[in-house]
């Protein structure tokens, strides 16, 4: 213990104040060239031979993807954004060397009227908590070091010098950590009931399956800071009496991969995992799972199924996981995020964590602000504030003037929640009380462009493709949904329908093997309470409000807009635009229109319009 | 010995049993599809879904896996159960409008039709997976399995046409319960037809008789198994001692 | 396409690295795709009988993964990403123009063997959207105009 001390003092000493450039290399930023720009970094570093007093770091995902690529030059904190390669010089010697502000790089405010110097002045960071998610900012996450000079494995220490696995379970109970992955049950009852059931050996599974489309947390948090996973896995083994833990990664995540590998090795160099952790005797190891392309497989029986080389295929879970689950034996399952939480709650109490809370849903949660929102990215907030403030306040509100329409939670299992539901406090029970869940954290902002019924199509089509088969009211019956939810949005649906599906979605619900199937129906379900009308105006006007549905729209010339330029007729894929002379609107053959919608991409004049 | 409710009726069932065992033994009827003694329960159809009360706590189970427990409250047809089982019954008679045994056992639910359009191609699978299970749990090939997922899956030998694992004995056909496999002996060819293909197997003569009486596959693997040696297996049942 | 030959010994290095663990199977297969592309059925096969799987359980789990393929797959693999927050921004005209440009439906190849046209559930790369990845490199803010352009750069 004192040695792990001892090397955090080393690793300081070792590192005298120099200026730092951190470099975000999340997948987000690495899509702008991350990677190549650090290494730019590394090149104008050695060429001017400041090796000892300005260092580079790679980091993780610093969750503003939307202004990627990120680098921020500490100590200063000087937030730049948008950076690209060509930027890198005139970075290097104006702000690294001279001190300079380089002006055109700040982040300005929405409404245009000040540039912002510092990260945490930025208002999509400002009013976070950024207790999880903040670390992957200032460490390299293929550096260990990095980890323990900002206070990393010190909850190892604590756990295992002074504190019995009853105890950790009691501080995490106490703390009332829920699972962050979607249902959302207490972690510390999984790992009680883990230590006191019979059977060995016992097993530790960090889910890293994050299959909800548009939740990428756990996968950031894999990516940024890798080890503070396997510190809140090495505790909670510790706790519930497993020697042996899996990782299950999704195969589409080769970064996180990458480094969870690194980080395991390292640990392991270090003494973190393996045999007599730390001299305290207790043994640990971590193995790596990829996943295979299934989202069932986030589903936690479909899940260990697959660690032991099976289809992903769900069971009844009539007894519990942690008391029968992986190769039958008691198996703790949480998630990354969930994992994450947990050195945080021993460093610092349980006292302390449940104090950042609503009544049943304690610390933050980490979500991922997507869709039709200004500040696409990943934000980290205490439970308990309101949708609105998360959408206006720190995603900057919807693009282009546009009106707000519904924010998607829990995504496939989730449900659309309206605008007069914005002030809603976010929190496990609150959301589910409207129709909704919490789920990994997928928040997917839409806008008056969406139409509702696309979106509860989407859905089903989505979970039509992810069923297993298994069971016959999942495999069968989203299937027949799906196919209603085509006839309504090809104008071929009646009324009776509405209910049909209502009766369907009750079925399922009750009937479905696993929550795959058992959610299934919300999106129908919410979308169907909230916005009947949409769906109303799709079965008896035969109309598409938000144009979005094909078999219902159709796209127009604006002759008043059409310059005739010709640029429309030439991206038009079929040559359904004729452009007749100058100074006369082309026309639109709809004979011919595919409504691909390339004309009114490409129209600089909005002389296309959508009826 | 436990008791529990079923129905109102009080009933006492062996730890471990499961609920659908206890309902059974005591005559009370829960449709199924999935289920056979031979093999272990899935709790795929979904039609032995009952209404359980525990405590405070009421929920909907698959009567095949859920044990029975001491004070235990089972209801075999509250609306909720009622409307499970119809949208299945519904949903398998579209995917197999021609199933004679489909059709039957919708009607004795009082189901005629189904408000789903039927689908275009025959088929009388309902992917129950008796079949598979069969040859895994029992005849310890693994010769079939399920493959693809979703509405996509199918019974099939791997790559719908390798039979090295196969004998042939025929048991897949046997606990099929919508006669979707199909087996035909013709002189000393068997042939069998899985949902995605057909396949021939040569058969054994019996050295008095000469009728064919048994794959040739299904002997060896028998002779392996027993350990017996194979001049006992010449004869057909007719012709042994 | 005809079925390309395996070495056996590119097999067993593969299990060895894995140790030979039943219950590493999916990554065992993947190294295996990562090589050849895509599942070659000699591989499978060998596999099923070195870690002594049935070849069907070893056959179910490669067709129920989406990640594998059982057929040689082309040159480039696109995936066009169907994720919520793409699909709330326009992928499904993008994978529609992928069609028509590569005159391939999702999930094939194209006749010459250049590309494979995939849809996949969300790549996490949401503040790009709608995103495609070509041979894991990243195409964001994709727009029906932009599907031609991009599919010119590989050969």
């Amino acid at each position: 213990m004192e040695e792990l001390q001892k090397k955090r003092s080393r690793i300081m000493d070792s590192r005298p104040d120099v200026s730092t450039i951190a470099v975000c290399c999340g997948t987000g930023c690495q899509a702008f060239g991350g990677e190549k720009v650090a290494q730019a970094f590394r090149e104008k570093i050695a060429e001017s031979g400041l090796q000892n007093s300005v260092a580079i770091k790679t980091t993780g995902c610093h969750g503003f993807c939307e202004r990627g690529l990120l680098v921020v030059i500490r100590p200063q904190n000087i937030f730049y954004q948008r950076v690209r390669l060509e930027d890198v010089d005139e970075i290097f010697n104006e702000t690294v060397i001279n001190g300079k502000i380089i002006e055109r790089l700040l982040y300005i405010t929405p409404d245009g009227s000040s540039k912002i110097t510092s990260e945490e002045e930025v208002p999509f960071y400002k009013k976070q908590m950024r207790l999880i998610f903040g670390a992957n900012g200032n460490i390299d996450p293929a550096e260990i070091d990095d980890y323990i000079a900002i206070g990393g494995y010190s909850a190892i220490a604590k756990v295992l010098s002074s504190m019995k696995p009853e105890q950790v379970i009691e501080e995490v109970s106490a703390a009332g950590l829920r699972g962050r992955g979607g249902g959302g049950f207490p972690a510390a009852t999984k790992w009680k009931s883990t230590r006191e059931a019979e059977g060995e050996p016992k097993y530790v599974i960090c889910n890293c399956d994050e299959g909800d489309p548009g939740a990428f947390m756990d996968r950031s948090l894999m990516e940024g800071n890798p080890h503070s996973i396997l510190e809140g896995m090495i505790i909670g083994a510790y706790a519930s009496g497993s020697n042996t833990g899996f990782i299950y990664i999704r195969n589409e995540y080769p970064l996180a991969v990458k480094n969870a590998e690194i980080a395991i090795r390292q640990a392991e160099e270090y003494g973190l995992l393996g045999e007599n952790i730390l001299g305290s005797g207790f043994n640990f190891s971590v193995h790596i799972n990829r996943g295979g392309g299934a989202f069932v497989c986030g589903e936690s029986t479909a899940l260990m199924a697959s660690i032991e080389g099976k289809v992903g295929e769900p069971r009844a879970k009539y007894v519990h996981t942690s008391e029968r689950g992986l190769y039958d034996r008691p198996t703790v399952l949480n998630n990354v995020e969930t994992w994450a939480n947990v050195p945080l709650i021993i460093n610092r109490g349980s006292a302390w964590f449940a104090s950042i809370c609503t009544e049943n849903s304690k610390g933050t949660k980490i979500f991922s602000l997507v869709g039709k929102i200004n500040n696409t990215g990943l934000v980290e907030v205490p439970m308990g504030i309101t949708l609105r403030e998360i959408i206006y306040e720190i995603g900057g509100g919807i693009p282009d003037g546009k009106r707000f329409k519904a924010v998607l939670t829990g995504g496939p299992s989730g449900g659309c929640i309206p605008e007069n539901l914005l002030d809603l406090p976010v929190d496990f029970d609150e959301l589910t009380r409207v129709g909704s869940m919490m789920g990994s954290g997928a928040m997917i902002v839409m806008d008056e462009d969406n139409c509702m019924v696309d979106i509860a199509r989407y859905f089903l089509k989505f979970l039509e493709e992810e069923s297993c088969g298994k069971c016959v009211p999942c495999r069968e019956g989203l299937k027949r949904m799906r196919q209603i939810l085509d006839d309504i949005c090809e104008g071929k649906g009646e009324e009776s329908h509405l209910e049909l599906l209502e009766e369907m979605s009750a079925a399922i619900g009750d009937g479905a093997l696993c929550g795959l199937g058992q959610t299934a129906p919300n999106p129908v379900l919410t979308t169907l309470k909230y916005f009947r009308d949409e769906y109303i105006s799709h079965i008896v006007d035969k109309k598409c409000p938000a144009g979005v549905c094909k078999a219902l729209i159709s796209y127009h010339i604006v002759n008043e807009n059409c310059t005739s330029c010709r640029l429309c007729v030439k991206k038009c894929p079929v040559g359904a635009i004729e452009f007749v002379d100058k100074k006369i609107p082309v026309v639109i053959h709809q004979d011919l229109c595919t409504k691909c919608g390339a004309c009114k991409e490409t129209c600089k004049f909005n002389a296309v319009e959508i009826r | 010995m436990i008791t529990l409710k079923i129905d109102g009726r009080e009933i006492n069932a062996e730890p471990g049993k499961t609920v659908l065992e206890a309902a059974r033994e005591n005559n009370i009827y829960i449709p199924t599809l999935c289920v056979n003694e031979a093999v272990a329960a899935y709790g795929a159809c979904r039609l032995c879904m009952v209404e359980v009360t525990r405590g405070n706590r009421k929920r909907l189970v698959a009567s095949c896996l859920y044990e029975v427990a001491e004070g235990l409250v089972v209801e075999t047809r509250t609306e909720r159960v009622v409307n499970i089982r119809r949208l299945v019954m519904e949903l398998l008679l579209a995917r197999c409008p021609n199933s004679s045994e489909v059709i039957e056992m919708a009607r004795s639910m009082g189901i005629d039709s189904s408000r789903f359009q039927s689908e275009e191609d025959d088929n009388s699978c309902v992917l129950c997976a008796l079949c598979t299970r069969v040859c895994r749990e029992v005849v310890g090939k693994s010769a079939i399995s399920l493959v693809g997922r979703g509405t996509n899956r199918k019974v099939a030998l791997p790559f719908c046409e390798d039979t090295d694992a196969c004998i042939a004995c025929g048991s897949c056909v046997y606990v099929c319960p919508t006669g979707a496999i199909k087996m035909e002996d013709n002189g000393d060819v068997r042939r069998i037809t899985w949902p995605s293909s057909t396949h021939e197997f040569k058969m054994k003569k019996c050295a008095s008789c000469g009728s064919y009486f048994a794959p040739e596959k299904q002997i060896s693997f028998m002779i392996q198994k027993t350990g017996l040696e194979a001049e006992k297996f010449d004869l057909c049942m007719n012709c042994r001692p | 396409m005809p079925e390309i030959s395996v070495k056996n010994e590119t097999l067993n290095c593969i299990l060895d690295r894995y140790k030979r663990d039943r219950g590493q199977l999916i990554s065992i297969l993947q190294d295996i795709q990562a090589e050849y592309n895509y599942l070659p059925r000699e591989a499978v096969k060998f596999v099923s009988s070195e870690l002594g799987i049935p070849l069907s359980q070893v056959y179910s789990v490669a067709t129920f993964f989406k990640a594998f393929s059982l057929q040689p797959r082309g040159r480039h693999t696109i995936h066009v990403c169907m994720g919520t927050a793409c699909h709330v921004r326009g992928a499904a005209q993008i994978l529609q123009q992928m069609e028509n440009e590569t005159k391939t439906c999702c999930g094939e190849t194209t006749k010459d063997g250049k590309f494979t046209l995939e849809s996949v559930n969300c790549v996490g790369a949401c503040a790009l959207g709608p995103v495609v990845v070509v041979d894991g490199e990243y195409a964001g803010q994709m727009t029906v105009n932009k599907v031609k352009p991009l599919l010119e750069k590989y050969d």
